[in-house]
């Protein structure tokens, strides 16, 4: 069974389209990222899935349950850490944590739970302390306590890491390896595009609504069939032969950056062609594509 | 089935809000509804008999209970509704396993406790201050304060749910709840205004349950109590279907 199906969803606010005809599924156990640029339409599917947002048409289901006829049970199986760091506040953290146990169904029996969870985010000096007393790192992980108090088996971060520092970012890397390490599927969106590279096992690239691309990360790292030899050249060269023209993309004082075809062009063929113009290599180094490449490629091609 | 322990919770955590703030949400309308009594009571308490044998003081009280009680019924629903929904926070309880009937209840409980617990305070400081008759009948009384508690909180959450401003949830109470409920013979008797303005007080339906807590203290009242009863309860059950309709739908909540 998948963790989550989402199949043909539309969504229109007012007259704007957020989702258009939108399908994706991820299995269980995976950690699948969530990308597109700014208005691609993450939090509008993440809302959906949370009920915070109602799809016009098509079907969604958190592990079987349909978000609005089952929407107990499809609650119960999502555990949503909201983009905005909002909270209430009237309550300590530790009074946030016991209600958000208490709108689950659960009462007292979730309490060791939550002193555990105030341990696992840091959170513990800060348990009685109110909101808004909170620098915008704590909120965010007490958002994220909120969301695992219920101990949902799939988990769903909407840019858990915007405006975070170096340290929290490297904690909150830790809690999500972690948490699926132990058998939750885990969801993020982000921008930056090595956190989805370095925690991502799936990843769907979504634009204006639509699916660009749904795959495994290193499936679509490699659907990018370029990488780059970047040469610093003893001297300039006098001109450049065709077939090296026809593949340089980039060229700086005494340094040239080539294209080549993963399959098509050997490295050695085309270095040789460069020693063939009377000039020495200094340096060279090759680049692969990151997802970065491959996510402009993708958004540009489809907008 | 019924997500009890999540319905218990909401409701706790409605009531925790105002009683954390109780400066604000008990002690401030208790001494609204003192100032009220101590001017209308100076100035007419020796010109204004509305019912023989009852002094315009001991009249005035049950309107001031109740009037004090449907404002803070009304505001406690909407006021946190609106606070949620502004400050972003209602997200936490739109993603939990609530049904709408579950998150109804729950408003409207909160709304109810506030409401008896304002109306309570009102009472006690008017006791020390005016000669009052023993309350007529403590059933009615009871009846008529939760009903309209409940009136009130259910339109507290239409307007949270409807509002996307403070201005205009102020807008609804003042064009809509202030009028009702002043007009509808907290200092008067109905029976003493022009026929066209009577005629008018009657089709409102604030005024029945004025009129019935007016009952449940002193044992009079304008109309019938069981006429009053039904009529309040009869709005109850409109103003709450029309709530739990636009829950269900997710109206302004669920986009
Ligand atoms: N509540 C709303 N009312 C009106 N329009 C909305 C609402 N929520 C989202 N939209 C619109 O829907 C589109 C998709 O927005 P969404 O928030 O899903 O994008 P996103 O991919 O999460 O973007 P970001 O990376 O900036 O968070 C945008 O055009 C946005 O303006
Ligand atoms: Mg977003």
């Amino acid at each position: 069974m998948d963790a989550i199906l989402v199949r043909d969803v539309h969504k229109c606010f007012a007259s704007v389209p957020a989702l258009r005809g939108l399908s994706l599924a991820v299995s269980e156990n995976s950690f699948f990222g969530l990308l597109g640029p700014n208005g691609a339409g993450k939090s509008t599917l993440i809302g959906i899935l949370a009920g915070l947002v109602r799809a016009d048409s098509g079907e969604v289901r958190v592990c079987g349950h349909e978000v609005v006829r089952d929407y107990r049970r499809a609650r119960a199986s999502l555990g949503l850490v909201p983009q905005e760091l909002v909270y209430d506040p009237f309550f300590t953290v530790r009074e946030l944590l016991r209600l958000q146990a208490g709108y689950f169904g659960l009462g007292r029996r979730a309490r060791p739970w939550i002193d555990e969870l105030l341990a696992l985010l840091a959170l513990e000096d800060k348990a009685d302390a109110n909101m808004h007393q909170l620098s915008g790192g704590m909120k965010r992980r007490v958002l994220i306590a909120q969301a695992l108090v219920h101990r949902p088996p799939v988990v769903v971060l909407d840019e858990p890491t915007a405006g975070v520092d170096v340290e929290l970012r490297q904690a909150l890397w830790a809690l999500t390896r972690r948490l699926h390490a132990e058998g939750h599927t885990l969801i993020l969106t982000t921008h930056y595009l090595e956190e989805a590279e370095a925690l991502c096992e799936r990843i769907a690239i979504i634009n204006r609504g639509r699916l660009v691309a749904l795959d495994d990360k290193d499936a679509l790292l490699a659907r990018h069939p370029y990488r780059l030899l970047c040469l610093t050249l003893d001297r300039e060269p006098p001109s450049l032969p065709d077939p090296l023209r026809a593949r340089l993309v980039e060229r700086g004082d005494c340094q040239f950056t080539f294209r080549l075809d993963r399959h098509g062009d050997p490295v050695g063929a085309i270095l040789d062609q460069v020693r063939a113009l009377g000039v020495e290599i200094v340096d060279l180094h090759l680049e692969e594509p990151s997802l970065e490449e491959i996510f402009v490629h993708l958004t540009r091609e489809s907008a | 089935m019924i997500n009890w322990v999540g319905l218990y919770t909401l409701f706790a955590k409605e009531v925790w809000r105002f009683l954390k703030v109780t400066t604000q949400t008990v002690l401030t309308p208790a001494v609204t509804a003192l100032l009220y009594l101590l001017v209308f009571q100076t100035v007419l308490e020796d010109h204004v008999e509305v019912y023989p044998g009852i002094g315009y003081g001991a009249f005035l009280v049950p309107g001031l209970v109740v009037m004090t009680m449907i404002q803070n019924a009304f505001a406690n629903s909407s006021s946190s509704l609106i606070q949620s929904k502004m400050n972003g926070n209602l997200v936490f309880v739109l993603v939990a396993p609530l049904s709408s009937l579950e998150f109804f209840l729950a408003f409207v409980g909160a709304a109810i406790l506030r409401g008896l617990l304002v109306g309570v305070v009102v009472w006690a400081v008017a006791l020390a201050l005016v000669d009052l008759p023993p309350v007529h009948s403590p059933a009615w009384l009871l009846a008529f304060s939760v009903l309209g508690s409940a009136m009130l909180g259910i339109l507290g959450v239409i307007a949270g749910i409807w509002a996307d401003k403070y201005d205009q949830l102020a807008a609804f109470q003042n064009f809509l709840i202030l009028p009702l409920s002043f007009l509808s013979g907290v200092f008067y008797s109905i029976h003493d205004l022009p026929p066209f303005w009577e005629r008018l007080s009657l089709i409102n339906p604030f005024f029945y349950m004025i009129d019935g807590v007016r009952h449940g203290f002193l044992g009079v009242s304008d109309v019938d109590p069981v006429l009053a009863l039904t009529v309040t309860a009869g709005s109850t059950l409109v103003v709450s279907a029309l709530c739990l309709a636009l829950l269900a739908k997710g109206y302004k909540i669920r986009h």
